[in-house]
């Protein structure tokens, strides 16, 4: 039966989210956006906290490490995991969506392991805050053009290669670094591996300077033959040329809607910040029309619209994995929609509340740019739309590239 | 009254046709779809069609209604879930299968010739969607207000022709308009003819020629008798061939406009045809009103309280947007294949980013329209409330379907401006979507 409120079972956790990011994010939001690479000691508090809360539900919390397809068996709608994953995160991408990027133990990487780690693995990292390391200097979005290789020495694997743009790259305890068995071989060679930090031959080569999500620092770290044990390799060691890769890049079905729901919280609270500043509530009536109303209340009926939109989206998308559907579309969809509007609707935001808007003394400007990179990492908004055109028309990534 | 019945109409035959869309549904299998279907047959084959009055059909209580007929709202749930159910699927298969093969090759004539071929709607409502909007105990077969099947339907017919769509969709918001706001005594008169085998054409007149007003200017003055209404109104769906119509008037005093049904033939009304860009499938017409008297017994919901304007323009507003979530479909459906096969510089131009990337951003918007006006409608049908998330889905529906419009014609270049490809009428189509609060509700 259609339905598309969020359920009310769901009210607890959804309530103690927007306690934390009320109490414990918004206050030092400016702080660490000013105070870029300061450790937000802050967090670990309220992270032993929800370890707390999920002890005895190992799927309930802010993390990542839940999400994925559910094998689905017999009849009946489910909300689960991936939904509750989403909704439990959005207050917190509200309050500071850099302060969430880097709340430990749960990295992107914790997706990755969770995804495919075997239960031995899952023992040994499943409590580690886990990084991913997948961009280079030469190689973003086209991730089959990696460069950093793995090759077999005895027991061990020796990685040699760069990585950019790794978020708390340095802060967490391990990095899931994406290495070719033998670039010869393109895309199926790939694999990931699980590098602990302290191993020899890993090093940090520094953290960038950001324009935005400052509490989360991005990390460039280099691998001189890193040598690291075969049974870190998450999934099959065999190079299988027909769907190795595909294995891989499923993960990023997982991922993208809890990417947008970043850009979703960032937008509402831009969103609802400029309708207190500009004294314009939402008319729950409506029976008014679009123009019959000013210019400004107007144009945040417009952007709250795009915003519903992507937020639908994204719900359709975790509520598709919830009950086993192949959401690969559904999931870029919601990206690619999510990242557009979120963006928009910031800087619309900074816009809108003209000199207020624009300085430090609000937040306004830090959504602004903030926003900016949720339309890029886990997928920028091309890549959205090709891997949604290619679903559409049908084509592979040889006839439409 | 005289019923007139030809061979193509004879209900045999438009029996068999109804069942040859419901039959083949793959839902129909499952259980609880079965019994719907059987029940829709039934109707079907019960009585003969009766053919339009010849003459004025006079509105007499044929229905004994001691209070208002209204239909509960549907039992809420709290599981997120994009599933329908299976009487919906099956519903929504029949129509699907009735517009492709039917509704969709008939569909540029019907926009020519600026009206829908009566037998086209004949065959449309055989499938009994009157029936299915108003309780047993008028006459139909709902259980509950049936907002988001209303809505579902608007989508499949639109797929096929937004002007079709209008006009098959006129008498059955009448219905729904009736079953929400409507007395005992009006129910009793106005239904009836609308749950007949072949409703009556009755239509909703709320939009005026007169851009920028915040008020109808159209007037409902107090009398001794009741009220004597004057005033214009545009783009009346069917307008000339309506046998009643309910029409929105400021009431002097009063904040909200009211509806007054307004009967064919009285004295003062009078209309003129009005067609416009698009939707002349639905015969659009210009209405006015000149001093026309009606008894105080023609106010819709009779106490000054009942009718309430603004779920009325929720429930407009969700009958619009599924129009437009129809068509935006249709022109998806189009285009894909199109920019396959058309070739430009050795290779289909959908190998090009340019051309793939608009295909995407339709998909994506038409999605995000599409569930925001779901919500709307499985909100309304559970008794919420429901009017922002309507008026976020018109927001949408009205832009991001009027982009995919525009998108479609684009992609299709030279050959989308011509009248041998349909992206061209579609475009027309969907820019009517921003009348929304007139014709039509769910």
């Amino acid at each position: 039966m259609l339905n598309l409120e969020i359920p009310k079972k769901y009210n607890t956790i959804v309530g103690q989210a927007e306690s934390a990011a009320q109490e414990i994010f918004r206050p030092i939001s400016r702080k660490y956006d000013l105070a870029e690479h300061a450790y937000p000691k802050e967090l670990d508090m309220f992270v032993a906290a929800l370890d707390g809360l999920n002890d005895g539900d190992a799927s309930s919390g802010a993390s990542a490490g839940a999400l994925g397809r559910e094998d689905r068996a017999g009849d009946g709608v489910r909300n689960g995991n991936n939904m509750k994953s989403i909704l439990s995160m959005e207050p917190l991408c509200w309050a500071d969506v850099g302060l969430l990027l880097t709340l430990p133990n749960n990295g992107l990487g914790n997706a990755a392991i969770a995804a495919v780690a075997d239960a031995e693995q899952l023992k040994r990292f499943g409590k580690k805050w886990a990084a991913m390391a997948i961009t280079e200097p030469g190689a973003g979005s086209d991730s089959a053009a990696i460069r950093t290789t793995a090759t077999v020495d005895g027991d061990h694997y020796l990685l040699n290669g760069e990585k950019i743009f790794i978020t708390s790259g340095e802060r967490a305890d391990v990095i899931v670094v994406w290495a070719s068995l033998d670039p010869a071989q393109g895309r199926a060679a790939i694999k990931s591996f699980v590098v602990e930090w302290g191993t020899p031959g890993m090093e940090l080569v520094r953290l960038e300077k950001k324009l935005g999500i400052r509490a989360s620092d991005t990390a460039q770290v280099r691998f001189d033959n890193c040598r690291v044990p075969r049974e870190n390799l998450l999934g099959s060691p065999e190079i299988q040329t027909d769907k190795g890769f595909a294995g891989v890049m499923q993960t990023f079905d997982n991922t993208r809607p809890p990417v947008a729901t970043m850009a979703l919280g960032v937008a509402r609270a831009a969103l609802e910040r400029t309708r207190e500043l500009l004294h314009r509530p939402a008319d729950q009536d409506a029976s008014r029309g679009l123009f019959a109303r000013d210019a400004l209340e107007a144009e945040l009926d417009r952007m709250e619209a795009d915003y519903e939109a992507a937020r639908l989206l994204t719900l359709r998308a975790a509520w598709m994995a919830d009950n086993g559907r192949p959401n690969n579309m559904e999931a870029s969809m919601c990206k690619a929609k999510a990242g557009r509007v979120g963006n928009a609707i910031t800087l619309r935001c900074v816009e809108l509340c003209g000199a207020l808007g624009y300085g430090e003394g609000e937040l306004l400007e830090k959504w602004a740019r903030d926003s900016k990179i949720l339309d890029i990492f886990e997928g920028t908004q091309q890549i959205q739309l090709l891997v949604v055109a290619r679903r559409m028309l049908e084509l592979s990534s040889r006839e439409l590239r | 009254m005289s019923a007139r019945i030809d061979a193509k109409s004879d209900p045999i035959t438009l029996a068999m046709r109804v069942m040859r869309w419901i039959s083949t549904s793959d839902a129909l299998d499952r259980i609880g779809a079965r019994k719907t279907a059987e029940r829709l047959l039934y109707r079907g084959t019960r009585a003969g069609f009766r053919g339009i009055a010849a003459g004025r059909r006079q509105f007499a209580p044929l229905l004994k209604l001691a209070k208002p007929s209204r239909l509960p709202r549907n039992a809420s749930s709290d599981l997120f879930d994009l599933n329908f159910t299976e009487e919906q699927e099956m519903l929504r298969d029949a129509v699907r299968r009735l517009v492709n093969e039917r509704v969709a090759p008939q569909a540029h004539a019907a926009d020519e010739a600026c009206a829908a071929p009566a037998e086209l709607l004949q065959e449309i409502h055989a499938l009994g969607l009157n029936l299915i909007a108003s309780a047993e105990a008028t006459g139909g077969m709902a259980q509950e207000r049936p907002i988001v099947t209303n809505m579902l339907m608007a989508e499949e017919l639109a797929r096929g022709d937004m002007g079709v769509a209008l006009a098959a969709l006129a008498p059955i918001a009448v219905i729904n308009a009736l079953n929400e706001w409507g007395s005992a005594a009006q129910q009793s008169c106005y239904l009836p003819p609308l749950l007949e085998d072949q409703p009556c054409m009755a239509s909703i007149a709320v939009a005026e020629p007169y851009p920028g007003e915040a008020q109808l200017r159209t007037v409902a003055r107090r009398t001794a008798q009741g009220y004597r209404i004057s005033g214009e109104k545009s783009l009346v769906i069917g307008g000339a061939s309506a046998e009643f119509l309910l029409v929105a008037a400021r009431v002097e005093g009063e904040q909200q406009p009211a509806l007054f049904i307004v009967e064919a033939g009285t004295a003062g009304l009078s209309s003129k045809p009005e067609p416009a860009m698009g939707v002349r499938a639905a015969a659009t017409a210009r209405l006015r009103l000149d001093d026309v008297q009606v008894p105080a017994s023609a106010r819709l919901g009779e106490e000054a309280d009942v009718f309430d304007f603004s779920q009325f323009m929720a429930l407009s507003r969700m009958a619009w947007n599924a129009l437009a979530c129809g068509t935006a479909e249709a022109v998806r459906d189009y285009v894909i294949p199109y920019v396959k096969e058309r070739s430009a510089f050795g290779e289909p131009v959908a190998h090009r980013q340019g051309v793939a990337f608009m295909v995407a951003d339709i998909g994506i918007e038409l999605d995000g329209m599409r569930l925001a006006n779901w919500r709307a409608a499985a909100l309304a049908e559970q008794g919420k409330d429901a009017r922002r998330a309507a008026y976020l889905a018109h927001i949408l529906a009205s832009e991001k379907g009027m982009q995919i419009g525009t998108d479609g014609v684009q992609l299709l270049g030279g050959h989308g401006f011509v009248k041998e490809h349909p992206v061209e009428r579609w475009y027309r189509n969907l820019r009517a979507v921003s009348l929304a609060g007139t014709g039509i509700i769910v």
